[in-house]
């Protein structure tokens, strides 16, 4: 620790920290631009000036700059200082030589670092008299809007977009008084994490072209805490609406995962919650086969004798719903008739994934954690597509060879440029053993492009080279060996190696690999850790709750045990082939589908029940390190649309079964009590009776505008604020406000001077980038087991002829963003991918059409040629851009 | 005088070959280096001579080396490598000397690139040739391929184990390619934005590796002392600095050129050599060393020329290449093209420099037209104090203030007295966030 002073104050602090970060985290108003606690100090900007004293009899002081200047012992400082602040104020006249001042039509009014800035120096007068140099716009695709005019040239966007996230189509253009940030041509940006340009530029150069399309300001926005539906990895975000329509997510800070950043399909893929053609009403097919409004009273009424008639219920939950959705499902059918909602090797996997995470529970870093991992193995996971966020993360973990460097050279860990150019193309280890070629490729140290199967048999011998005991899977040829040994060295040497591995190939033998990795490592490692990806937002929590899939569903439909198919906010023609669907939907006498969005699954159903969204919703999701979050309803949808759980608890009422579950906290006491692995999800946040100083806390920031005109085309009289009697929040703007508010609970960031999203959040965290004060959101399920279970079997099972696999996109591949607009227009084409010799062996060449049967259902696609493909190996795009329901990997006869 | 750096020069003929420099006593230095002194004495040497930097700066070479990292005693350390960088990008106004080094004897400039490579323990040497020294890159590069041939440069030299390799890079055109650290950032490939120090190009330069950046003609002056000694050096110049300079002028005078003198030679002899001020016209002012040093007056004129006493009088002898202003010429106007070359120059990182330069042109460009208001010159007066050293991320923008401040200086009168009367009374002199009036 070091000591130093500012303004006569003493603080006691990091002497590696700079003197802005130190600042800011002590609570003081120092402005800045180029800085981001993420991105580090570049000293581009000047605006962090502060008067920097030889000593305490100096008063002389000279001018530095705290992003700077390191807080060792003994400095003394002055942000106070005339001269220090005058030239504050002067760099913002500067800045706004050429800033069109066109704040009242710019979507970052309100919320603009810019703005925030410019007053925290107290700059108000112009004295150039010039005129302003203006740039042309770009056409960057459906997600982000370009105004360049309001550039204040600080280099956050590039050093973001290409020091951190390694993209490289955005560049600076240009130079002296001209710089232009932009690509060198139109079009949509190539990042998978372009979105955290929005937040990252300090002013509206680049703003979200999706709440453009709907625009209100910040300070008109509903939110509500929310957690992303749209992988595994549980991030963080913050919704916000108006008047029943969601307008956009935003980055909601969580210390643990996903910080200040989000992935392009958590960000942009929420548009499916506004679409016209979600059921908005209990639907009833007629007799002439068409899906019909019903009344609310008149559905449950025939849903009641539909439901007392039934010959057995079978249900059928969702890993993209809440716990409490599907918990309350079952509790409908029972607990034995309900099912997971998963494929069979999608529900496989994910208890495989299960056993692992709570085999290594005490191992598990958070997504946050794996940043700091210096040597990283993964197994069949293409991140980038799977779970995007996490691509991210490891971007940051190869980087810390460039601190090591750095460290030797004496250059300070802030000092991002120096920290760049030391480091140069040294990385940290990352090997990655996945079927083809990835986007996270550029920084891998070596890559195999292996089929699952020789994946696993990498990983197990991996597992044997890192530990005698492990077994060797039998007759591995050289050159695995000589892979396993370079990967297991790396490994062993390394501070704290990371072991991933996941879902994504629905193969059980690489997750098995990758727990006799994770055991051999412990063995002779005592900080390796193992980061897991799962299909869904909630596949963990579902692998949780039931090992029964929709196999076991069909069976019990098909075979006749019952006739009625109750599914919560899933489509059944993404969990089976098509036929086999059919088949359960034909056979069930009735099917009652509980949804948000429209399925092909709704198109079949004889009763529809509207089900809210997350937007619309509260509910308990379990990442993919067995943490549960809560998210919160954005805003309350328009009756009858209610939540899944109250739906159900309706039909529970009306077959006489009764349940006391009025609100959240009684539903969660519920599965708390009627499932013991989920206890702890109640300290997820807190609870509905949870007030601070006897107030909830508000949805809306201040002045929320409208408040008493907003509804005037209903009745003129002023509403009262609607009561949420599932959560301490609050459909207001008053309540409880400050820097000790429960993190879980912070719907949007805001402190007094700080509007800004991401400079706001300094507010509440221990120290600048660091964790929420009063804990990062959410609570661990897994508990460590002392029982170690032996090795697993080195048997790979490999496959010899031609297979097909499983291949991700970040757009299409989840099925509710791929409802997005938005999402809609970035989707891929699909083909089926393969290698030269493949294409050749079947006489096939790019773009011809390849008819492929998998599972005995025929789909025709055209082909197009990725080299990196092992041989006879195809890629079958899945999801919503390409094909749903195919179970992969599969042996195949092309 | 004895010429030194310019005596193998043959005006209007091709530089000499190797053999023609061999004979002349080239590359001798470099065998008495590499046979007969360890590398730490040739720095030694080079630091007890004086040498300094004739880039601009004048900052000491020998200390400059000095600041590198030594591997004699743990070769296992030594890092994958280590460079030298000849700063060939002059582009500072009024500045032509290193073309004149570089096509008159580029075979002095190589056996210099190669003794101080030796001296450092550098085993890559760049030249950072400015662009459009189309003449000097066709010169050096035949004469870096003669040295090869010759077995000065490449592997295991005169079987004394050293090694060295040697390439031309031609800037793409940047005046700030001339400051070190955007000059290392360009020979990257990256954009030529300057870089911070610490730290320094000896700890982590090109590549990340240890690198010295030196200046054509300082380095040019290393196989000299090490042929003669550090006193003969010493010596050579009239004052504390030691050695020889060329000076050079450009603009108003009668015979603009070059010409190589002992350093601290008088300001007056100077400009005698090149003739005095053209068509019997008196001097109004002058750039001593470039663009960015401060303007110099008649009242200047028995300045020693040398660091110490042009840094006496308040400028800097920069490059020694002057530019000469007759008593004709408007001062605003002299003014307002220095600082649209600075602006225009920008590298466009730091905001002071960015945005504060071209309202200084702007500024100025107002006065010249005749549209200055009340309190222009007071906003000139705020960028010379704002833009100085520290402010700012280089020294690019307090290098542009050197003759800004300098004319205010010394023609704040003429600058005041071209604000027209009738200009409104708005007061501009109050600091960026005075409370509004209006």
């Amino acid at each position: 620790m070091a000591t130093i002073k500012i303004d006569g104050k003493q603080f006691e602090v990091d002497p590696t920290d700079n003197l802005l970060k130190v600042a800011l985290s002590k609570g003081f108003d120092l402005p800045y631009f180029c800085w981001h606690p993420e991105l580090h100090s570049v000293g581009a900007c000047r605006q962090c000036a502060v008067k920097q004293y030889k000593n305490e009899d100096d008063t002389q002081g000279q001018i530095v700059m705290a992003c700077m200047t390191p807080a060792s012992d003994g400095g003394c400082f002055s942000i106070e200082d005339k001269e220090a602040s005058d030239f504050r104020a002067q760099v913002i006249e500067w800045l706004m030589i050429n800033h069109p001042h066109d704040c009242p039509v710019c979507e970052e009014g309100g919320e603009c670092h810019l703005q925030d800035m410019t007053l925290m120096t107290g700059h108000t007068r112009r004295r150039y008299r010039g005129p302003k140099r203006t740039h042309r716009n770009q056409e960057l695709g459906p997600f982000i809007n370009h105004e360049m005019n309001r550039c204040i040239a600080c280099y956050r966007c590039v050093r973001y977009y290409r020091d951190y996230a390694d993209g490289d189509d955005l560049r600076v253009l240009g130079s002296h008084s001209n710089v232009y940030f932009g690509r060198e041509a139109d079009g949509a940006f190539n990042s998978e994490f372009s979105g955290n340009l929005v937040e990252v530029c300090p002013t509206g150069v680049f703003t979200d072209k999706t709440l453009g399309a709907h625009y209100n300001r910040k300070w008109d926005m509903q939110n509500a805490p929310g957690i992303c539906t749209h992988c595994s990895l549980g991030c963080n975000t913050s919704p916000g609406s108006r008047q029943g329509i969601l307008k956009r997510i935003q980055n909601r800070y969580h210390g643990e995962i996903n910080h200040y950043f989000l992935c392009d399909r958590g960000r942009f893929g929420a548009g499916f919650v506004n679409r016209e053609d979600r059921p908005r009403q209990p639907l009833v097919r007629a007799d002439n086969g068409v899906l019909e409004p019903q009344d609310m009273d008149v559905m449950l009424a025939s849903l009641k004798s539909v439901l007392a008639e039934a010959k057995g219920l079978v249900g059928i939950g969702s890993p993209r719903a809440s716990l409490e959705d599907n918990f309350a499902l079952r509790h409908l059918v029972g607990a034995d008739n309900f099912h997971n909602g998963m494929s069979g090797p999608e529900s496989h996997a994910s208890l495989a994934a299960l056993a692992l995470l709570q085999e290594h529970a005490g191992r598990l870093p958070t997504l946050r954690d794996v940043e700091s991992c210096d040597a990283v193995f993964v197994l069949g996971e293409d991140v980038t597509q799977f779970a995007p966020r996490l691509a991210l993360s490891l971007r940051q973990a190869v980087r810390n060879e460039h601190h090591v460097l750095a460290e030797a050279a004496n250059i300070p860990k802030w000092h991002a440029r120096a920290v760049r150019d030391e480091g140069q193309h040294f990385y940290s280890p990352l090997f990655m053993a996945v079927p083809a070629a990835t986007r996270l490729d550029d920084v891998a140290t070596e890559l195999f492009h292996l089929r699952p199967a020789r994946i696993a048999e990498l990983g197990f011998a991996v597992a044997a080279i890192l530990d005698d005991a492990a077994p060797m899977p039998a007759n591995i040829d050289e050159q695995t060996r000589t892979h396993a040994e370079t990967i297991a060295n790396a490994l062993k040497t390394a501070k704290k190696p990371l072991v991933v591995a996941g879902t994504s190939l629905g193969s059980e033998a690489v997750l098995t690999a990758a727990g006799n990795v994770m055991r051999a490592l412990e063995s002779v490692h005592d900080d390796a850790g193992l980061f897991v990806t799962l299909n869904e937002a909630n596949s963990l929590g579902m692998a949780m709750m039931s090992d029964r899939d929709v196999d076991h569903a069909f069976e019990a439909i098909t075979s006749r045990r019952a006739d009625t198919l109750i599914v919560m906010q899933n489509d059944l023609y993404e969990r089976a082939q098509h036929g086999k669907v059919d088949a359960a939907i034909k056979a069930a006498k009735n099917l009652i589908v509980l949804d948000h969005s429209m399925t092909a699954t709704i198109a079949k159903a004889d009763y529809v029940l509207p089900a809210g969204s997350f937007a619309e919703a509260d509910g308990t999701l379990v990442n993919n390190e067995g943490r549960a979050q809560r998210f919160f309803q954005v805003f309350i949808p328009e009756a009858p649309l209610q939540e899944g759980w109250r739906w159900c608890a309706d039909l529970n009422r009306a077959i006489g079964k009764p349940v006391d579950w009025y609100g959240m906290d009684d539903l969660i006491d519920a599965i708390e009590a009627a499932c013991p692995q989920f206890a702890g999800i109640k300290t997820a946040a807190p609870s509905t009776s949870f007030r601070k100083a006897g107030m909830r806390f508000p949805r809306s920031p201040h002045r929320y505008s409208g408040r008493t005109a907003l509804y005037a085309n209903v009745d003129v009289r002023e509403r009262r604020p609607e009561v949420d009697v599932d959560s301490a929040l609050a459909y207001s703007m008053e309540g409880y406000h400050g820097s000790d508010q429960p993190p879980a609970l912070m719907a949007y960031a805001w402190a007094p001077g700080w509007d800004s999203n991401q400079a706001a959040i300094t507010r509440f965290q221990d120290e600048v980038g660091g964790h929420l004060k009063g804990g990062d959101p959410g609570t661990r399920l897994l508990k460590v087991d002392a029982n170690v279970p032996d090795y697993a079997p080195a048997e790979p099972k490999l496959v010899e002829g031609w297979q097909a696999i499983p291949r991700y996109h970040i757009f299409g591949s989840e099925s509710q963003s791929a409802k997005a607009p938005a999402i809609q227009q970035r989707m891929p084409r699909a083909w089926f991918t393969l290698n030269e010799a493949g294409a050749k062996a079947l006489g096939l060449a790019a773009a011809d059409t390849l008819r492929l049967t998998i599972d005995g259902e025929i789909h025709a696609l055209p082909v197009t040629i990725d080299p990196s493909l092992p041989d006879k190996t195809i890629g079958v795009p899945v999801g919503a851009h390409g094909l749903m329901g195919v179970r992969l990997p599969a042996a195949v006869s092309p | 005088m004895e010429k030194v750096l310019t005596k193998n020069i043959r005006d209007n003929r091709e530089p000499m070959t190797i053999g023609e420099y061999e004979q002349a006593g080239g590359w001798e230095a470099y065998k008495k280096a590499l046979h007969e002194m360890k590398p730490t004495e040739v720095a030694g040497l080079v630091k007890e001579a004086g040498l300094r930097g004739r880039g601009g700066a004048g900052f000491p070479t020998g200390v400059k080396w000095s600041f590198m990292p030594r591997f004699e005693e743990n070769p296992e350390k030594r890092p994958a490598h280590v460079y030298l960088v000849v700063n060939a990008d002059e582009m500072e106004p009024g500045t032509f000397k290193d073309r004149l080094l570089m096509e008159g004897d580029p075979h002095q400039l190589i056996e210099a690139m190669a003794i101080a490579s030796y001296a450092i323990g550098a085993d890559i040497a760049y030249v950072f040739i400015r662009g459009e020294y189309t003449e000097c890159q066709r010169k050096l590069q035949r004469a870096i391929d003669e040295a090869m041939e010759a077995g000065y440069l490449g592997q295991d030299i005169l079987g004394t184990g050293f090694n060295l390799k040697m390439y031309l890079h031609m800037s793409a055109g940047r005046y700030i390619c001339g400051e070190e650290s955007a000059l290392l950032s360009a020979l990257e490939g990256r954009r030529a934005v300057p870089r911070h120090k610490p730290p320094f190009p000896a700890a982590s330069g090109l590549f990340g590796q240890p690198t010295t950046v030196n200046n054509v003609e300082t380095i040019c002056n290393v196989p000299h002392i090490v042929k003669n000694g550090a006193e003969w050096y010493k010596s050579l110049g009239l004052h504390k600095d030691g050695g020889t300079k060329i000076f050079g002028a450009s603009g108003h005078v009668a015979r603009p050129g070059l010409v190589e003198l002992p350093l601290g030679t008088k300001l007056s002899d100077l400009l005698d050599h090149f003739g005095g001020v053209r068509g019997g016209r008196k001097l109004k002012a002058l750039l001593p060393g470039g663009g960015s040093t401060p303007l110099l007056t008649d009242e200047h004129l028995n300045t020693p020329m040398d660091y110490e006493g042009v840094g006496a009088v308040g400028s800097r002898l920069g490059t020694g290449t002057m530019v000469v202003i007759d008593d004709q010429t408007p001062i605003v106007g002299v003014l307002k093209n220095l600082e649209h070359f600075y602006a225009q120059e920008s590298c466009g990182w730091c905001t002071p420099c960015r945005d504060g330069l071209p309202w200084v042109e702007r500024i100025l460009t107002n006065l010249e037209a005749g549209h200055g208001k009340p309190g222009d010159i007071e906003l000139l007066d705020l960028h010379v104090k704002l833009l100085g050293p520290g402010k700012t991320f280089c020294a690019h923008a307090p290098g542009a203030m050197g003759p800004l401040e300098s004319g205010l200086k010394y023609f704040r009168d003429e600058l005041a007295a071209l604000i027209p009367p009738e200009a409104d009374t708005l007061d501009l002199t109050q600091p960026a966030n005075a409370a509004s009036n209006n």
